[in-house]
């Protein structure tokens, strides 16, 4: 009787992977609701200030800043309507976005999943929170979204290499914390491995805010549609992370327990 | 951590012992990290940056079709 079969009660990285990609795509679709709803107004109005802008200088293509070099009609240039652009393209990046953090948040759960002293949807849970804070409340609080006609063609090479390696940093802290406090979780209890590990990463990620260069690229834009286009931006995001969390703890809390009364079932059968 | 749920695949209402799934092995685990890893750095990249700090292709047909989704989601654009 030796010789369990192994199928069911082992679980395997692709039915991971399968339930966060799932999970991913709908939250993908529920960011996209909430940003249509509480962002797209934000952004038409960056749009009209901008257009209005444009238009004070002798009248050129008023779209983008970029564009205002290279003119349309170049090869390879197009002009996409706002109304794609706040629908299907909109969508298109939330379910992007929504499947790739999905993915790579549910092949997290699995390397944690048992190794923490947590339940499996405790750790799971655990994984969208750090995910939340370290892939986008992080980056956010020093590089915060901005709505269009604010920043220039000209920065956005070092704006995204500032914003990669603030992202990058706090990943990877994020995971050297998780390590380092699972490790002190066997000589102190679990609190205080958890508040010891989410403060060293709260030192590395200010550490490195403050060696990144600050970026003011704002001019006269008004504070209010600012403030509320960043609200917005900061709620999808939110929204997102939070749909990950609630639907791979449910999805992987499930596995988890076939798994479980499967083993029980073959560890009875293997004693009688 | 028992976890004998009250689903009708349970067993029956013997004393059973505490299970354990086993955690999945990091090295198996970790081909899927690389294989998946870089198709969510590819999603993530058009979303995030093509055709504005970087562009794999010429044009801004995939800037522009994403645009809304780079600024409401925070990544860095024009
Ligand atoms: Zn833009």
């Amino acid at each position: 009787m030796g010789t369990v079969p192994r199928d069911r009660s082992v679980l395997s990285p692709a039915a991971f992977l399968l339930r966060g990609l799932a999970v991913g795509l709908a939250a993908g679709l529920i960011a996209f609701v909430v940003a249509f709803a509480l962002g797209e107004p934000y952004v038409d109005d960056a749009i009209a200030l901008e257009e209005a802008a444009a238009a004070q200088p002798p009248a050129e293509h008023p779209e983008h800043a970029e564009e205002a070099q290279e003119p349309a009609g170049q090869d390879g240039m197009v002009e996409i309507s706002r109304e794609n652009q706040k629908s299907w393209g909109l969508l298109t990046g939330t379910l992007a976005i929504g499947a790739a953090l999905g993915g790579l948040a549910a092949l997290a759960a699995a390397a944690v999943l048992g190794r923490l002293g947590l339940s499996a949807r405790g750790s799971t849970a655990l994984v969208a929170l750090v995910g939340f804070v370290a892939v986008t409340l992080v980056p956010f609080t020093k590089y915060p979204a901005t709505p269009p006609a604010v920043g220039s063609g000209e920065t956005i090479g070092g704006r995204t290499a500032s914003y990669f390696a603030l992202l990058l940093v706090s990943v990877l802290a994020a995971i050297a914390v998780v390590v380092l406090a699972n490790r002190l979780r066997a000589r102190y209890d679990g609190w205080t491995a958890a508040f010891v590990g989410a403060g060293v990463y709260l030192v590395v990620v200010t550490g490195t805010g403050l060696l990144l260069p600050t970026v003011n690229e704002l001019g006269d834009f008004p504070a209010d549609t600012l403030w509320y286009f960043r609200r917005s931006s900061l709620v999808t995001l939110a929204a997102l992370w939070a749909s990950i969390g609630v639907g791979l703890t449910v999805l992987v809390g499930r596995m988890h327990d076939r798994a479980a009364a499967d083993l029980a079932r073959r560890e009875l059968a293997a004693s009688l | 951590m028992s976890q004998s749920s009250a689903t009708p695949l349970a067993a029956p209402a013997i004393q059973v012992p505490a299970i354990q799934v086993p955690a999945v092995p990091l090295l198996q685990l970790g081909t899927w990290v690389v294989f998946f890893g870089l198709l969510a750095m590819l999603a993530i990249f058009f979303v995030s940056a093509d055709q504005g700090a970087l562009s794999l292709f010429a044009g801004n047909a995939v800037h522009e079709w994403v645009h809304d989704a780079r600024h409401l989601l925070g990544y860095p654009c024009h």
